[in-house]
């Protein structure tokens, strides 16, 4: 049974989960554009959020970029300049002050969000649960520090680097990897999956929509043709 | 040389009585739904006064529209693109719903439930985002009405720049003029400049500018970019809204809602046609004060017949030459100098004109006479200071201002002699350099003001239209098909649940508290 569970959910879950981030995006995409946006309720209130959003996103953003990089770079490819336990030092350091950043303002948003009455009146269905979702994740990443404490060596930042890796290139076995990890690592990835999983079916979408094209405009202004 | 064509208005201010009917035809007609309840496309301000939103012009605060950066360069005043970019996670430009004001409705159905008592029951008032009992509104569309409010607070108006304001204070010397305003839908807007993700743009044909709503993903950069403050964020929808300019009536010939009901007939609508390869140039004019004439400089005389032949290679319809050449707007604008832009100063080049209005000559009964030079009295003692006028039209600068005045006086002089006492006396046109063709013209269209010289507008060409719904074949392919579907649109998709979330408040506008 434990067995079963460990192939269910990082062997099967992490490929639904990604399936439906991708053709639930696309199909957003595609059919629903006007329910596209960031959401933003900063017309209706906007105390608290100077501080809280951009810590938060400053925060996530590094955060996420940290586990993409951290997670999917092959040991070869920098193995020649860092040992394991060096990354793994660098990766706990980062993801602590970011996570601790996220942290500060995501309290302020959550805060925001359940306590003022305009917010709380034009808050979509998943506006709230996403919200406390991420929250979870990051107070689990952040918990998870202690635990990668234990063993500076970096034999389990390793482990959960091949089963990403074995994942995305479709090997078969990437469960294998996790079996014996502590189980705060295996909920964090869980839930970490899940978000992907509704990242659709919420306000999420907007980072798809990061607008670096902008910086790319030539000029400033746009003028469309007939037809 | 790139001619394009702008469908541009002008407002006669001399003629606003602050009656608010364009507001409210356009209220009716394009913000009377959820999210944008507290947006008026078309307002109608008392100036002096801070307006809606509180102090829109104080550029110091929102850092609306452009600024010089170096020489001959300009950018956002919010910043470059990098800088703007920094701000999306929480814009420090972006005004709050309390600077336009909370959106209410009244409980209207306590005036019929409430149970028999000694005192009549009150429909009291509810806010439309909440739902929950507010005292009284604290700010509006047209707040500061007839001068509504103490003058220390009014007096806020960035227009008082350089005018020792303190006398107007004064009951003997206080003044008013209403101020509609709506989009400018500029030759060179900050708001299609400040939006990250490029959903908004300047339509080629009649230089419109519209917001792509499904292109739109609420960075809400556009709503402090523009100077103007005329768009407005979508509280439900998430996405920005704006003047829309009615297209679909241009389009057919018709004009926009605001100038069809103004019951004043101050409103002109006509094609202007221009260089658009000198925009950058117009608008980066190191000196302020010459921003005015530098707008002017790039329109083009439509009877030019180089400027015909290059209007037609650049597209620009038959129809549409001949409208420009007929333009109530190229007229007042460039031939007789009567309208000015709204604060050329943001350097947006904006396209709504504005003919200053004229008021009485200041302590003309105390003297018992007018101060005059004998042919038309002097504009500087308007009850309306120039400076004020200037400041709000020129950038400061008072000389175009006060030939524009003159103009008009000369009008109304010229014409009282001619119909009342039966004499043409030129020398009031000569006085203001006007020949008697022109000022008969500037009469036939300033005050009497017809409908078909009021609206000079071409209907768009669908022969130049491609994939749009008025291509002949697309039409066809469409017809019975869609328009009054079920659901999700045009699509096919029939479901009545969205996955992707509802709105939150269902017709915000129907009398009903929200959440009851």
């Amino acid at each position: 049974m434990a067995n079963y569970m460990n192939q269910f959910f990082f062997g099967i879950y992490p490929y639904i989960a990604i399936t439906v981030f991708f053709l639930g995006s696309l199909l957003r995409y595609d059919r629903d554009q006007y329910t596209w946006k960031a959401s933003s309720s900063q017309l209706l209130s906007k105390k608290d959020m100077r501080l809280g959003s951009n810590l938060f996103h400053i925060g996530i953003i590094a955060l996420f970029f940290g586990h993409l990089v951290g997670l999917l770079t092959p040991h070869w490819a920098y193995h020649f300049m860092m040992s394991a336990g060096t990354k793994q030092m660098m990766a706990m350091t980062a993801g602590g002050i970011f996570g601790l950043i996220c942290l500060a303002g995501m309290i302020l948003l959550i805060r925001r969000r359940m306590l003022d009455a305009r917010i709380k009146a034009t808050s979509q269905a998943t506006d709230l649960p996403i919200l406390l979702l991420l929250f979870v994740q990051l107070v689990l990443g952040l918990l998870t520090i202690p635990f990668s404490a234990q063993h500076l060596d970096g034999s389990s930042m390793l482990a959960l680097a091949s089963w990403a890796q074995h994942l995305v290139t479709f090997q078969g076995d990437a469960a294998s990897f996790v079996a014996g990890e502590a189980f705060i690592f295996k909920i964090h990835l869980v839930l970490g999956l899940t978000i992907f999983l509704v990242f659709p079916f919420t306000r999420l979408v907007h980072v798809w929509s990061v607008p670096v094209q902008y910086l790319t405009r030539s000029g400033y202004q746009i003028v469309r043709k007939r037809g | 040389m790139k001619i394009r064509a702008q469908i541009g208005m002008v407002l006669n201010l001399d003629k606003c009585i602050g009656c608010h009917t364009c507001s409210v035809t356009c209220k009716n007609v394009w913000t009377s739904r959820q999210g944008v309840e507290y947006a008026w496309f078309n307002n109608v301000e008392t100036k002096p006064g801070v307006g809606y939103p509180r102090e829109w012009e104080n550029q110091a605060l929102w850092n609306g529209g452009w600024k010089l950066s170096g020489k001959r360069k300009i950018k956002p005043k919010m910043g470059g693109k990098f800088r703007l970019l920094a701000k999306i996670f929480a814009n420090p430009d972006l005004p709050e719903i309390d600077d336009y004001y909370e959106p209410f409705t009244f409980d209207y159905q306590h005036l019929q439930n409430a149970p028999a008592s000694q005192t009549t029951p009150t429909a009291r008032m509810s806010s439309v985002i909440t739902g929950e009992r507010m005292e009284k509104p604290h700010w509006g569309p047209n707040w500061e009405e007839i001068l509504g409010g103490e003058f220390s607070k009014r007096s806020k108006d960035a227009n008082f720049e350089n005018i020792e304001k303190e006398i107007y204070g004064q009951f003997e010397n206080t003044f008013m003029m209403y101020l509609p305003r709506l989009c400018e839908h500029c030759l060179n807007p900050t708001c299609v400049a400040s939006c990250p993700s490029g959903a908004i743009y300047k339509r080629e044909e009649d230089g419109i500018v519209l917001i792509d709503q499904d292109k739109c993903r609420g960075w809400r950069m556009c709503v402090s970019g523009c100077p103007y403050k005329k768009i407005y964020f979508n509280w439900q929808s998430g996405k920005s809204e704006k003047c829309t300019f009615c297209y679909p009536r241009i389009e057919a010939g018709d004009p926009t809602v605001c100038s069809e009901t103004c019951v004043g007939r101050i409103r002109y609508l006509g094609v202007l046609l221009y260089d658009a390869d000198r925009i950058a140039e117009a608008a980066s004019t190191s000196d302020e004060a010459d921003l005015y004439q530098s707008q002017l400089d790039i329109f083009l005389d439509p009877h030019d017949p180089e400027v015909i032949n290059q209007a037609k290679e650049d597209g620009v319809p038959d129809s549409w030459i001949t409208a420009a050449q007929q333009s109530p707007v190229y007229k007042m604008a460039m031939d007789w100098k009567v309208a000015f832009p709204l604060h050329p100063e943001y350097r947006t080049l904006p396209m709504v004109w504005y003919i200053p209005p004229l008021s009485p000559i200041q302590n003309a009964a105390a003297q018992g006479k007018i101060e005059s030079d004998g042919v038309i009295p002097d504009v500087t003692r308007l009850r309306i200071p120039v400076k004020y006028l200037a400041n709000m039209l020129t950038a400061g600068e008072e000389q175009p201002v006060i030939d524009g005045l003159e103009r008009m006086i000369a009008m109304r002089a010229y014409m009282r002699a001619r119909t009342v006492e039966g004499i043409n006396a030129t020398e009031i046109l000569d006085r203001v350099g006007l020949d008697q063709e022109t000022l008969d013209d500037m009469y036939q269209i300033m005050a009497i003001a017809n409908y078909e010289d009021r609206y000079v507008i071409p209907t768009n060409h669908r022969e130049y239209a491609g994939k749009t719904p008025f291509d002949n074949e697309l039409a066809f392919n469409h017809r019975s098909s869609c328009g009054f579907s079920f659901g999700n649109g045009c699509s096919d998709g029939t479901s009545k649940v969205s996955l992707f979330g509802d709105a939150t408040h269902k017709n915000t506008l129907s009398g009903k508290v929200h959440g009851k």
